[in-house]
């Protein structure tokens, strides 16, 4: 069958085997072929495609949880969305909550995930106590920061080339209300936003809206929005009524003069002064789950995402110049994403590192690619590098830049057996063996 | 709290449909052929809330056992309020033309297992007077088609079994529901090119046994257009249909 990543770009043709049991996956992988796990195929790019894939859809069952401590034991294909309609209820929260519920912990854990508290809490590994790996060799062995350590670690962020995640024990998080309350400040440009930032660092959640089509003294307006939990009120979660984008869409719809106009819109509609008001964790974290389907809008060609991190110290400078040619060029881009990060974790392929993130979505069309190529220029002489979960086109030679410990990477694989193993689109672009 | 007997327990429909019993904290016993299966579900099932979840292995198409499974379940939950019919299997068509052994095997595990469950099961309930038996047929059954007619004609017997028991049980105040669910994304269909508007997840069709059973219907399809496109399908003359390959 046919599969694509949510960008919808690249499309490829993929024999799936969808297991229904763990001793299913060990028969599947002890096949010559390489192949790649693939949970709800929210990543991007082509980092969940491969001519042999292994779905992990049946794959979704609780084990066991503890309501002392909130360890949650559950299979590789659980979603984040049924975890939380779950437990919330009963006052248990994700401590890592990345802009969608719809994906899975298996994959969660192989591209590491971050959330918009990822100054505080760190990744979605932060919170994972152990991992259960089905290996190149049919093995399946346990891996935890304590034992195992090099394998978790290379499994987290990993993108699935270290061997199957068959299952998880995760660390939930007691809360008493599940709302948040949020509080959005408006900053007339790059500077400002970036002092905000810096101001708010105490903030629980906190994430900017930037308008990368506005230029000169408004180079970089954003809205900063912040969060943090309520602790009184219901324990809920909303079965929201998803409005669906029924097909994919004319993909001259979202052009540069509707980007405009609409990051225009939204940065006047905020008021200028700190506003509180109360959200439901959903609507604060994932408003976009909001519209199912809302990657079709784009058409048949997709997008990209393109993602990156600057490290703090030259990243304001590095973020200034991109933002300069994401506006010179013609190329719509709508509501991007400004993060600052915390510090980096030890995991050898885990993107987030001290420094700014900005996350924007561009059509798949020859300028696009023509304009990332010279933003990769940008990013690397800046010391930064590209999230792998979006990705779809970046080099070899810009991932071994942006991740220096790929080396360690690709002996960690070569000491579990996953080599010849386990293959994406991705991995082979990026010359991983 | 209900208590719910559930055969055919780790299909796909009767799994999503347990796990919205269990989210409300009912009782749960599952009897399927896979004890190891049986036992990763039942985990599943008691983190979701399920006051308590038994399991018993059976092969449905040993018939001598269903009796013996049929008492071991409401001895251990007291009784019976509920009780899914859920096993089956899509068979290959093709062998079952050229071979009768697969299309009698197809039909025992399909109808006659089913009818004999129901037969122990309606004594039962008809003695408690109160109760629900709720089976999976489906649209197959509605029509026979070239594609797939011994499936067919084995849940045509079912409903056709269903409909009288129906009428029997009515006076007993026992609801026996015919769930005829269309395409559904399951490992069953995965052979199957599942894109397109006809085709529904498992918890779709655990939602409308649900309401089905709330409301006291007695035959749902599932989901509800089904009843529309069955509605045309049974219209068309058979002079036509045969020249047909739906």
């Amino acid at each position: 069958m046919e599969l694509h990543g949510w960008g919808r770009y690249p499309r490829q043709e993929a024999h799936v085997a969808e297991p229904l049991s763990k001793q299913q996956c060990m028969r599947a992988v002890s096949s010559a072929l390489p192949l790649i796990a693939r949970g709800k195929g929210r990543s991007y790019g082509d980092s969940a495609l491969s001519p042999q894939v292994l779905s992990t859809r049946y794959l979704d069952q609780f084990h066991d949880f503890d309501p002392e401590t909130g360890a949650l034991s559950c299979a590789a294909g659980v979603s984040l969305d049924d975890i939380l309609r779950t437990f919330v209820p009963r006052g248990w929260f994700l401590p890592v909550m990345p802009g969608t519920r719809f994906i899975t912990v298996g994959g969660a854990i192989a591209s590491d995930v971050h959330g918009k508290n990822h100054h505080r809490d760190g990744t979605f590994s932060a919170h994972v106590s152990s991992i259960l790996i089905l290996l190149g060799n049919g093995e399946c062995v346990s891996a935890s920061p304590s034992d195992k350590a090099e394998l978790f670690y290379a499994t987290c962020g990993g993108m699935g080339l270290t061997g199957v995640i068959v299952s998880a024990v995760l660390r939930l998080k007691a809360i008493t209300a599940s709302d948040i309350l949020e509080t959005r400040i408006k900053a007339p440009c790059l500077d400002a936003v970036i002092e905000a930032f810096d101001a708010n660092a105490a903030s629980a959640y906190s994430v900017a809206w930037i308008d990368c089509m506005a230029r000169r003294t408004n180079l970089g307006r954003s809205i900063l929005v912040m969060g943090e939990q309520c602790t009184e009120g219901p324990l809920v979660t909303q079965r929201a009524k998803a409005l669906g984008i029924p097909a994919e869409m004319p993909s001259g719809l979202l052009n540069s003069t509707v980007a405009k106009m609409f990051n225009a819109a939204y940065y006047g509609r905020t008021r200028s002064d700190a506003q509180k008001s109360r959200k439901s964790f959903e609507s604060f974290i994932s408003p976009l789950d909001a519209i199912t389907g809302w990657s079709s809008l784009y058409g048949r060609s997709g997008f990209l995402q393109y993602q990156f991190v600057l490290p703090k110290e030259s990243g304001v400078y590095g973020l200034r110049e991109i933002l300069k040619q994401i506006g010179q060029s013609k190329l719509g881009a709508f509501l991007a994403v400004l993060k600052l990060f915390g510090d980096a974790n030890a995991s050898p392929l885990s993107f987030p590192m001290k420094g700014y993130s900005l996350a924007v979505d561009f059509k798949a069309e020859a300028a696009t690619f023509e304009l990332l190529e010279v933003l990769d220029g940008i990013v690397a002489a800046h010391g930064g590098r590209l999230y792998l979960a979006k990705d779809a086109r970046m080099s070899e030679a810009m991932f071994k830049a942006g991740y220096p410990r790929w080396q360690e990477f690709e002996e960690v694989r070569a000491r579990w057996h996953a080599h010849g193993k386990f293959m994406s689109t991705q991995s082979r672009r990026l010359g991983l063996a | 709290m209900t208590r719910i007997l559930i055969i055919g327990a780790t299909s796909a429909i009767a799994k999503a449909t347990a796990r919205r019993w269990a989210s409300e904290g009912h009782e749960l016993y599952l009897v399927g052929r896979d004890m190891d299966h049986l036992h990763e579900m039942a985990g599943d099932l008691r983190v979701r809330g399920a006051q308590s979840v038994q399991c018993a292995a059976l092969d449905v198409n040993d018939f001598a056992q269903h009796a013996a499974v049929i008492d071991a379940a409401a001895g251990a939950l007291g009784r019976l309020d509920v009780a899914l019919i859920a096993h089956g299997t899509l068979g290959d068509q093709k062998a079952c033309e050229h071979d009768f052994q697969a299309a009698l095997q197809e039909l025992n595990t399909n109808a006659i297992s089913v009818i004999s469950l129901l037969t122990h099961l309606s004594n039962r309930f008809e003695a408690q007077r109160h109760g629900s038996m709720v089976v999976l047929g489906s649209v197959a059954g509605d029509r026979g088609r070239q594609s797939n007619y011994v499936y067919g004609t084995a849940k045509s017997a079912v409903a056709t079994f269903l409909q009288g028991m129906r009428n029997r049980l009515h006076k007993s105040g026992v609801q026996v529901l015919t769930i005829k669910p269309g395409f559904v994304d399951t490992p069953m269909t995965a052979a199957f090119d599942k894109k397109g508007p006809l085709w529904s997840s498992p918890d779709a069709i655990a939602k409308e046994i649900l309401r089905g059973i709330a409301k006291r219907r007695d035959v749902v399809y599932a989901p509800w257009f089904w009843w529309g496109v069955m509605a045309i399908i049974r219209s068309i003359p058979e002079r036509i249909f045969k020249r047909l390959s739906l």
